[in-house]
């Protein structure tokens, strides 16, 4: 290790350091992200505390909760991944709370107004056209923006802004101001229901594998190193890593699983599949939500995306400097197109999510969901001036944001408190990211 | 890349081949000024070419024309005697025409690695980026060009005048440039790296390296160019060599706009 502390422009000797300062040099982990994860701790411990307190009942740090918690953050949190493209690369998208509308509103029509005329109600293949016509839907609008923007050259701020106003307006054209009701069954088990939930048994597949990939990771990171001769983090830090990364998955299927279906479901299932319910009640576990599982799988694809790949290094090159980005042969206004684009896709995902956990499809659907998104991608660390951002920071960014809102909830504050909250944090965590930008320089 | 000192001032070099690059008649004019207008300049191998000309005169979009970075509005470019059609960055670098801009042209926010293969990045079978093989590569074409450079984890933004120049210079070199476009490469730099500068032109042309040089500075011109080309108002004043003339002939070329020996 010491032959290092040269190559990474390190001056202190390691020795000079605390053990803090060792751990962290040593296992590499990045102390912005630790930052975040303790931020949202304190958050979580903090309302369970006063929960407990004030209202004699912590009801924050429940299975029930949390779990929730999860369920209500995927659809913001799949537009978040999204945002942060559009952010990295100097732009915004004002658009996607109405576009989620509209994507919602046509998927709704096409599951419950032409479909079912077509291959009968309930027919198996309902829940993927619809599914699939909102992804384009979502698709098509956003490349839309994208030529605007690139090839027009309006400002993505104006684009967007008209699209806000465009697409809630289009939304309700399209059904007549109605709401769409209901959606198909299966297309309902997107949005996390009780049986929208893979169950213990998935969930501990899904948690084994997760935690082996986990580790391969990690060695197979070791494994390139040595394969150029670069300088190794020390095994113990490694295995630490390694360790805390498959521990996590672990505890999050010990959690999912810890919360049962609620008594009424239960009842209606065994009912159904002629099962005797015992002495005490059947324990039927949640496990993972599919919207969650949805989120996680966009939050791995993009990850890969943008460190792994060319387009991913393009949009920081982009967002890093435009002129050189393009001198470098880069297609910056082809670039724009599929990052809208791509941003439009994320947007119909997201609604398909939306309107499944609603049951049904309504033109208001993902009002102001755009300044949610954008600030969960501004919370997650992803600057406006362009060139930083991170998919898991956007994340945790969504994270932050609807566990402020859950637990105003829950202890029993006002929709006016939790704004005047959120909108505070939401400066806030800028403060606190410049005062930290500016610390490790 | 051999080291080999043989100052060729004196050595003329063989004009009478096939030139590395022609630029013939080449216009462009935007919103009706004419940025470049018919002008013809040429390189052959192993020469250094100056660009002179106040700012406005026309060389950096002369030479951004030959880099891709503007399409022009009328011209021919023959590279190696061979029509070349040169639309964008990417034309340009698969004739082997490599750029060191005058604002270097690196992304602030990606580290030495990644600013040195942008457009071209090292994929692995997958055809995922291949960022340790690249910063491999990196460390190796440093320990050449600038072996005191260390800072290979941090982004650019982190490093010192030199230090970002010599990614520049690096991404230049690294490709096997033929051609080596250099938009006063000095400008920012102390006499050290000045120095480092002036010493790697005398390297790329014991190459057969064919390099134009956008400079203000006349000392710098006379000492490291072959021949020099003064542009003024987008118009071509002349093609001199630098052995036949002052300083003071290539400074009235450049103010005065005629050639030395024209009458006032």
């Amino acid at each position: 290790m010491t032959d290092t502390s040269n190559d990474t422009g390190v001056q202190t000797p390691p020795a000079a350091k605390g053990p803090v300062a060792r751990f962290l040099q040593a296992t590499e982990l990045d102390t912005r992200l630790l930052g975040m994860i303790g931020a949202l701790a304190l958050i979580w411990v903090g309302f369970h505390m006063y929960g407990a307190l004030v209202n004699g009942f912590g009801a924050f740090l429940t299975p029930r909760n949390l779990w929730n918690l999860s369920v209500q953050t995927s659809s913001i949190g799949i537009m978040a991944c999204g945002m942060v493209l559009v952010i990295v690369t100097r732009h915004i998208d004002l658009s996607v709370g109405s576009l989620l509308g509209f994507c919602a509103i046509v998927m709704g029509v096409t599951q419950v107004w032409f479909l079912p005329q077509i291959v009968g109600l309930e027919h198996w293949s309902i829940w993927i056209i619809a599914v699939i016509v909102g992804l384009i839907t979502g698709t098509i609008v956003g490349a839309f923006h994208g030529y605007l923007i690139a090839y027009m050259q309006i400002p993505a701020f104006i684009v967007t802004l008209g699209g806000l106003l465009v697409w809630r307006g289009a939304a309700f054209l399209v059904a007549r101001g109605e709401t769409i009701s209901p959606v198909d069954s299966t297309f309902r088990l997107l949005g996390g229901t009780p049986e929208g939930a893979v169950g213990a048994t998935g969930s501990w597949i899904i948690g084994i594998i997760a935690a082996a990939i986990v580790v391969g990771l990690v060695f197979a990171g070791r494994t390139q190193r040595k394969k150029h001769g670069f300088a190794q983090r020390p095994m113990w830090a490694d295995t630490f890593i390694a360790a805390i990364g498959a521990g996590a998955v672990i505890g999050a299927v010990l959690l999912v699983n810890a919360y049962p279906w609620p008594r009424g479901v239960v009842r209606r299932y065994a009912a159904a599949e002629g099962i005797e319910i015992p002495e005490g009640g059947l324990f039927i576990s949640h496990g993972f939500a599919i919207p969650v599982l949805i989120l996680l799988a966009v939050a791995i694809v993009m990850t890969l995306v943008m460190s792994r790949t060319r387009f991913g290094r393009y949009v920081y090159a982009i967002g890093g400097n435009p002129e050189a980005a393009s001198l470098a042969g880069i297609n910056t206004k082809w670039m724009t197109v599929k990052i809208f684009a791509l941003m439009g896709f994320l947007t119909g995902l997201s609604a398909s999510v939306a309107s499944a956990r609603l049951g049904s499809a309504t033109n208001a659907l993902g009002t102001l969901d755009e300044l949610y998104v954008i600030a969960a991608a501004v919370i997650g660390g992803t600057s406006l001036a362009g060139g930083v951002g991170t998919i898991y920071g956007a994340i945790l960014g969504a994270f932050v944001m609807q566990s402020l809102q859950t637990g105003m909830v829950l202890i029993g504050f006002d929709a006016a408190i939790q704004q005047v909250v959120v909108g505070s944090v939401l400066v806030l965590a800028v403060y606190l990211d410049n005062l930290y930008r500016r610390a490790s320089k | 890349m051999s080291i080999d000192h043989t100052t060729d001032r004196e050595s003329k070099i063989d004009r009478t081949g096939t030139p590395l690059v022609d630029m013939r008649d080449i216009c462009i004019s935007f919103g009706g000024v004419h940025a470049v207008d018919h002008v013809s300049v040429d390189l052959y191998p192993g020469e250094v070419v100056g660009l002179l000309g106040h700012n406005g005169a026309g060389k950096s979009t002369l030479i951004k024309i030959l880099s891709g970075a503007y399409g022009m509005d009328s011209g021919e470019i023959y590279v190696n005697g061979e029509k070349a059609t040169i639309t964008n960055p990417r034309d340009a670098r698969s004739y082997n025409i490599e750029t060191i801009y005058q604002t270097l042209a690196l992304a602030d926010n990606l580290d030495a690695a990644s600013n040195l293969f942008l457009g071209r990045e090292l994929v692995s079978s997958v055809g995922f980026v291949d960022d340790d093989a690249m910063e491999a590569e990196t460390r190796k074409i440093m320990a050449r060009l600038n072996p005191n450079f260390k800072k290979f984890k941090d982004p650019v933004s982190a490093l010192s005048g030199g230090q970002r120049q010599s990614v520049a210079i690096a991404r230049a070199v690294y490709f096997n440039a033929r051609i080596l476009i250099m938009d006063e490469p000095t400008a920012a730099l102390g006499p050290h790296e000045t120095q480092m500068v002036s010493e790697l032109i005398q390297q790329l042309k014991a190459d057969g390296i064919g390099i134009f040089l956008i400079s203000h500075d006349i000392h710098d011109v006379m000492e490291l160019c072959d021949r020099a080309s003064v542009m003024k108002n987008g118009k071509l004043v002349g093609t001199v060599d630098v052995a036949d003339v002052t300083d003071d002939d290539l400074l009235g070329m450049i103010i005065l706009g005629k050639k030395p020996g024209e009458s006032e």
